[in-house]
């Protein structure tokens, strides 16, 4: 027996949420008196992945093959199928990213087993049943789902629990699955990625304006807060749809679902379906003019204020604080 | 290009969330229930605008009980040629995905375009379901879809961006926004879709593979603290000494 994680490379470096994803197998495979194994597709290095070792993970099952560099979920599934029985695997592991996504749901129906998506906490065992909890209703409601299928499919949602490192280096095998040259038919056209920045979905911290910033020429001192606290940037989706900013800046009920550890929400009223996308936010700042904007029931910190006035003077603070720590 | 959508039957977002039965069923008094906005929006709007532009067929397909018509009929009004409605009360997404596969098996398809997910569970799930009981190729969060011959062009968020993938049809579609312009049913499709053809079928009855046990509410409102204008650099000190997320 063992549980098995699915760690994604993205040009041979290990993603950051897979290291969430390899610490929660670790704890899994602790909990069930067994080995947490990790499987890897694609290129990368031995030297990169033994790290996981700090995770946890004992072994990694590595398909050091470029076809895999380029994602086809059918393909993908099969491999890591594959990997599952190779491993007996008990319980399968993987971030709920843009490709667990499909992976989850697709090993699912694959090995017949139970999937729950987005799992915030470690799951429970009793006798063959699985417990875990997840955030339904777009974070207004808990449910504790239960699977008591052979294997089990669990998704982690990113920044559900905080890995601490351990003292190891994980063996890496070559692995080799029966995916044939037939079974990749997707071709990568192109890549559009924003560089030099954090991606909002991986950020810890994100900083994020509304309409209250009256137009796109006063992102500047945004952009400058997001940069001092090392922060990716985020809109409400009036912004978005003005073209004031991106469009992959939009989070909430029709944008982006994010779960950083701190958001902080600059002239934004804090409608429900903008609170859907950022109120699983650890910690939420909101500075608005209005003591009576929504935002501030769904706040840990409030500042009744000015953004013209408010954002420099917390700029200032900011690098006060990162001068005197660094 | 025969196009099947798969819609869902939501609680609208303002719904006040209540459980009954000691917290293991969700309480449906007094709430409103939409078509889930990403199917309508942008999946089943998007299969419309390809019928458009390279003709054929778009079927709307619904895994629930008699009350969900009400949501099909918009779909038929917003243009959907046809409907099928699988009569069974779904516990979980793989029942859903297994019967949708079932009726596509036989229908001859060449896309499945599904929302990314609901906004009740917030799961991910059918698409990739379908897609694996199919064995087709998939592609989730997809802002952008293009079809040329046998091929689809599909643009897919990743972390910190988008990649455009090129796939063989057929092909499941997972939407996301910006996939097309919501359109509203106006009168003539909302006259046209009493009369369109909805095919009430009988499940093939797959058993579920997971269940809810319980649901938990969150135990109170957050107490916000409030920090004065002029003393920014006591919200540094607390992010950092209280909160410590900086
Ligand atoms: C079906 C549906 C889906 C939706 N999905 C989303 C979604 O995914 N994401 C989303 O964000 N919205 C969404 N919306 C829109 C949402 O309802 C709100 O309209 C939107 O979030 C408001 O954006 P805002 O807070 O930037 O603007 P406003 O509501 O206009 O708020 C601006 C705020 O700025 C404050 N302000 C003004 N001047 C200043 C200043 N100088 N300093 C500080 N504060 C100032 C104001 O007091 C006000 O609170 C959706 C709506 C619907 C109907
Ligand atoms: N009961 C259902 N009937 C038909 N389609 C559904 C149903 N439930 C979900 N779907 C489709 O699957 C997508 C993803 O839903 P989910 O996996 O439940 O988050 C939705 O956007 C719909 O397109």
């Amino acid at each position: 027996m063992s549980v098995l994680s699915l760690i994604e490379v993205s040009e041979g470096k290990i993603k950051k949420a897979s290291y969430e994803a390899a610490y929660y197998a670790s704890k899994v495979a602790e909990s069930l008196g067994t080995d947490a194994v990790a499987v890897v597709l694609g290129t990368s290095s031995s030297d990169e992945l033994s790290n996981l070792g700090n995770y946890g993970i004992k072994k990694v099952l590595h398909a050091n093959d470029a076809r895999f560099d380029t994602f086809d979920s059918r393909a993908h599934t099969k491999a890591i199928a594959d990997a599952a029985n190779a491993s007996g695997a008990a319980v399968v592991v993987l971030s709920f990213g843009p490709n667990g996504k499909l992976l989850g749901p697709r090993l699912s129906v694959r090995l017949k087993a139970g999937y729950v998506p987005g799992a915030n906490e470690l799951p429970a065992f009793t006798g063959n049943d699985l417990h875990v909890t997840r955030n339904v209703f777009s974070g207004k409601a808990k449910a504790s789902y239960l699977t008591s299928t052979e294997k089990k499919i669990i998704a982690v949602s990113p920044n559900s629990l905080s890995p601490v490192k351990v003292a190891g280096t994980a063996t890496v095998e070559a692995f080799a699955s029966s995916v044939t040259d037939a079974d990749f038919t997707t071709v990568t056209k192109s890549v559009d990625k924003v560089v030099g920045q954090v991606p909002l979905t991986e950020a810890d911290i994100v900083v994020s304006a509304g309409r209250g910033l009256k137009g796109p020429e006063n992102w500047g001192m945004i952009e400058e807060l997001a940069r001092d606290l090392g922060a990716a940037t985020a809109c409400s989706r009036p912004v978005s749809d003005v073209d004031w900013r991106p469009h992959h800046e939009h989070v909430g009920q029709t944008g982006i679902t994010i779960k950083p550890n701190l958001y902080i929400a600059i002239g934004i009223s804090g409608a429900i379906q903008h609170l859907a996308g950022v109120n699983q936010s650890k910690v939420i700042v909101v500075i608005n003019t209005d003591p009576e904007a929504p935002f501030f029931k769904a706040a840990d910190y409030g500042i009744v204020g000015d953004a013209f006035q408010v954002v420099p003077a917390l700029i200032a603070e900011v690098k006060k604080f990162k001068s005197a720590v660094h | 290009m025969k196009i099947l959508v798969p819609i869902s039957k939501v609680p609208d977002t303002t719904s006040k969330i209540a459980f009954t039965d000691n917290n293991t069923k969700f309480s449906t008094d007094n709430v409103q229930f939409i078509m889930n906005p990403t199917d309508e929006w942008y999946a089943l709007t998007r299969a419309l605008e390809l019928k458009e532009k390279i003709g054929g067929e778009v079927v709307a397909i619904n895994v629930g009980l008699a009350e969900n018509e009400q949501i099909i009929r918009k779909a038929l009004a917003i243009g959907a040629d046809s409907a099928v409605r699988v009569d069974l009360d779904p516990t979980d997404a793989y029942q859903v995905a297994v019967e949708i596969a079932e009726h596509a098996k036989s229908g001859g398809y060449d896309i499945i375009i599904t929302g990314k997910e609901t906004i009740d569970y917030n799961s991910y799930e059918v698409g990739g379901m379908i897609a694996e009981a199919l064995g087709w190729n998939a592609v989730a969060l997809v802002s952008k879809l293009e079809v040329e011959g046998t091929k689809a062009l599909a643009t897919r968020d990743i972390e910190g961006g988008t990649e455009t993938l090129e796939v063989h049809l057929p092909v499941v579609i997972c939407a996301t926004k910006d996939l097309a312009a919501a359109r509203i049913p106006n009168m003539k499709g909302i006259m046209s879709a009493r009369t369109k053809p909805l095919a009430v079928v009988a499940p093939s009855g797959a058993a579920k593979l997971t269940s809810i046990a319980s649901y938990t509410l969150p135990e109170k409102e957050k107490q916000v603290k409030m920090i004065s204008p002029d003393n920014v650099g006591e919200l540094v000190r607390l992010l950092h000494e209280e909160a410590k997320v900086i």
